[in-house]
């Protein structure tokens, strides 16, 4: 019974907060200085005449107040109509954002994946034996990449592997007219995310391996662990059969909510690699003033933070049922 | 004057009617004393403090040690991307300006931006925090879901369309990073304020008649202000990495450029694949070396005003 009502609870928070995005969403372009037809029109070259201005207002509902258009503005998302996009000649926004989308999924993706086996690994291990060489030489690199500009790590590698050395292409998703098929194609792919994966990596592990090392050294502490050990489990059971499982518990939440760093670093490291995904796309919207366009991207991000803590919540208190008496 | 005054620990305790003031003083130097004995202790918090004198002296001297002409491309007649040399020990950018020239002015730009924006974020965060963690109750829930809802929101993301649609300066660089990263302080001061609003001596001052002003004012505050300022430290970290992210992405201030700005620049002018390494790694890891000191100077305070840390 406890488990259903935590799950509505969650979900009911989620609702809240996604109430609370949309709000802030739809005001974000509204209130700031200048009407949204002024920013709308921005875009360089663009001068409308008075009568064209208010013909544009009417026809994106700006004409109706605040509340009316807010509802407007909820209909057309549960529809999937988040307006036309300038750069992209008018296309849709959903049509171009799913167009970019790809690619990033698959750029984050795979570097999530590395970032977590990594990160946890060392996590464990630096924890398991503190002050070894191994932990205190991972705590120093974490600190040192932890100060990089993820933008600098990325132009770094590219100009000592693309451009020096070669091994690597300098950006892009594949080789353009290359017309590659089956493994080539596959091959092509992914000799083209190797640099940006390994910026992500390096930029964001660090974070992993400091909150699994210190979630091991809580539960080092805990009393089942000293009983474990004392019925004389061998160590290397103690970790992993014991530890580790309780400790990988607090990374959860803190991995759902490293999501929305990880998409800030994927915008500077689309853009430094000419990665033609989201992040890109939130660069060329952002220099052309494509405000509606950037809109809709702002909501797709937020909604994927939000959709991760969401996720995390609910793991854990899978794993965890205490979570669910709090 | 300091026959009273200077009750310092270890000293007979001086006879007759103190002044309160002067023993508060008193005691306020004393901790302050003791506080710079345990942080000259830690390796690690020298380091990052004469890494950031260092910079810190660099930006105050800007003037002294490049003209600021160097700065301007039509009053510069070096040679075009020239590698580090005897005379351009930095190397030149693609005008002909020295890259030293470039760095040694950033330092102001990104320095600055870095401390205020970390004193709005603080400010914000610590009023928050202290509200939501004294008032308790129905304020502590609703400002603590608001926090919630902030945290969803990206980052970069938010920083990045508010500086698009408020237009390029430093000041609103400034407002914009110091406005999206204000709720990590406001949860952190909160859960400090409610360790210290369960402490008995609250409760002696409040049964003796002390109202919530002078409460927060006197009792509060005080007790959570260093953790503030270990946070504070840490975040201009934070701040400068930011600041030097969206300068990058081109939303800075072009006539005041920071080191990311440089960066931007070089970036543009296809540095990368120009080989132009200088260029790019200059500012680059002056950025590297001041987030660094930051944070090592800001971790060695925290373990002292957070001794909880210090078993890690």
């Amino acid at each position: 019974m406890g488990e259903w009502r935590y799950v509505a609870r969650k979900v009911l928070q989620a609702l809240f907060t996604l109430v609370f995005v949309l709000v802030f969403n739809f005001f974000l372009f509204r209130i700031m200085p200048g009407d949204p037809v002024r920013l709308l029109t921005k875009q360089k070259g663009i001068e409308l005449s008075k009568e064209a201005q208010a013909a544009l207002a009417k026809d994106l509902g700006l004409d109706k107040a605040l509340p009316a258009q807010f509802v407007d503005y909820v209909g057309d998302l549960a529809r999937g109509d988040l307006g036309l996009t300038f750069i992209y000649q008018g296309e849709s926004v959903m049509d171009v954002f799913l167009r970019f989308l790809w690619p990033t999924v698959l750029l984050v993706g795979t570097a999530t994946i590395l970032m977590m086996v990594i990160g946890l690994y060392m996590g464990i291990r630096g924890g398991w034996e503190r002050g070894s060489r191994f932990d205190t030489s991972s705590m120093g690199l974490s600190l040192l990449f932890y100060s990089m500009p993820d933008f600098w790590l990325a132009m770094m590698l590219l100009i000592v592997f693309s451009t020096a050395l070669g091994w690597f292409p300098s950006g892009g998703y594949s080789t353009p007219n290359a017309d590659l098929t089956g493994i080539d194609h596959i091959v092509d792919v992914a000799n083209h995310m190797v640099l940006p994966v390994i910026t992500l990596v390096i930029a964001y592990v660090g974070e992993y391996y400091l909150v699994m090392r210190s979630s091991l050294l809580d539960v080092m502490g805990e009393d089942y662990i000293t009983t474990v050990r004392a019925k004389g489990i061998r160590e290397g059971r103690v970790l992993w059969g014991h530890a580790v499982r309780n400790a990988m518990l607090p990374t959860i939440s803190v991995i759902a909510l490293s999501i929305g760093y990880i998409i800030g670093g994927a915008i500077v490291v689309e853009v430094v690699f000419s990665y033609p995904g989201l992040g890109l796309l939130t660069f060329q919207a952002l220099d052309a003033q494509d405000f509606l366009l950037l809109q809709g991207l702002f909501l797709f991000f937020t909604l994927a933070v939000l959709v991760s803590n969401l996720v995390a919540d609910l793991l854990y208190s899978y794993f965890d049922p205490r979570v669910r008496e709090a | 004057m300091a026959t009273v005054a200077d009750p310092v620990p270890g000293d007979a305790e001086p006879r007759g009617p103190r002044d309160p003031k002067a023993v508060t003083r008193a005691r306020r130097r004393a901790a302050r004393s003791r506080f710079w004995a345990t942080y000259r202790r830690s390796t690690m918090g020298i380091v990052g403090l004469v890494i950031l004198l260092l910079f810190v002296a660099m930006a105050v001297f800007a003037p002294v040690l490049a003209d600021r002409s160097g700065l301007d491309v039509t009053q510069v007649n070096g040679p075009i991307l020239a590698p580090p040399s005897w005379q351009y020990p930095l190397g030149t950018d693609d005008t002909g300006r020295s890259v030293l020239t470039l760095v040694i002015w950033g330092s102001r730009i990104s320095l600055l931006v870095g401390l205020f924006a970390a004193v709005v974020s603080m400010s914000v965060g610590a009023v928050i925090g202290v509200m939501a963690g004294y008032r308790g109750g129905s304020w502590d829930s609703f400002l603590m879901r608001f926090t919630d809802w902030f945290l969803v929101l990206p980052f970069l993301p938010l920083a990045v369309i508010l500086a698009g649609v408020l237009g390029q300066s430093l000041f609103v660089i400034v407002m914009v990073i110091g406005l999206t990263s204000w709720p990590w302080t406001a949860r952190l001061v909160r859960s400090q304020t409610l360790s210290i609003r369960e402490r008995p001596y609250i409760e002696r001052a409040r049964g003796l008649g002390a109202r919530d002003r002078h409460l927060v004012r006197k009792h509060v505050l005080p007790n959570v202000l260093p953790v503030i300022f270990a946070q504070t430290i840490l975040t201009i970290a934070v701040m400068i990495l930011a600041e030097s992210t969206l300068s990058f992405i081109g939303l800075g201030d072009p006539n005041r450029p920071s080191w990311g700005a440089v960066l931007e620049n070089a970036f543009e002018a296809g540095a990368p694949t120009l080989g132009a390494w200088w260029w790019i790694g200059a500012p680059g890891v002056c950025i590297v070396l001041v987030v660094l000191a930051f944070t090592m100077c800001g971790n060695a305070i925290e373990e002292i005003v957070n001794p909880r840390l210090r078993e890690r």
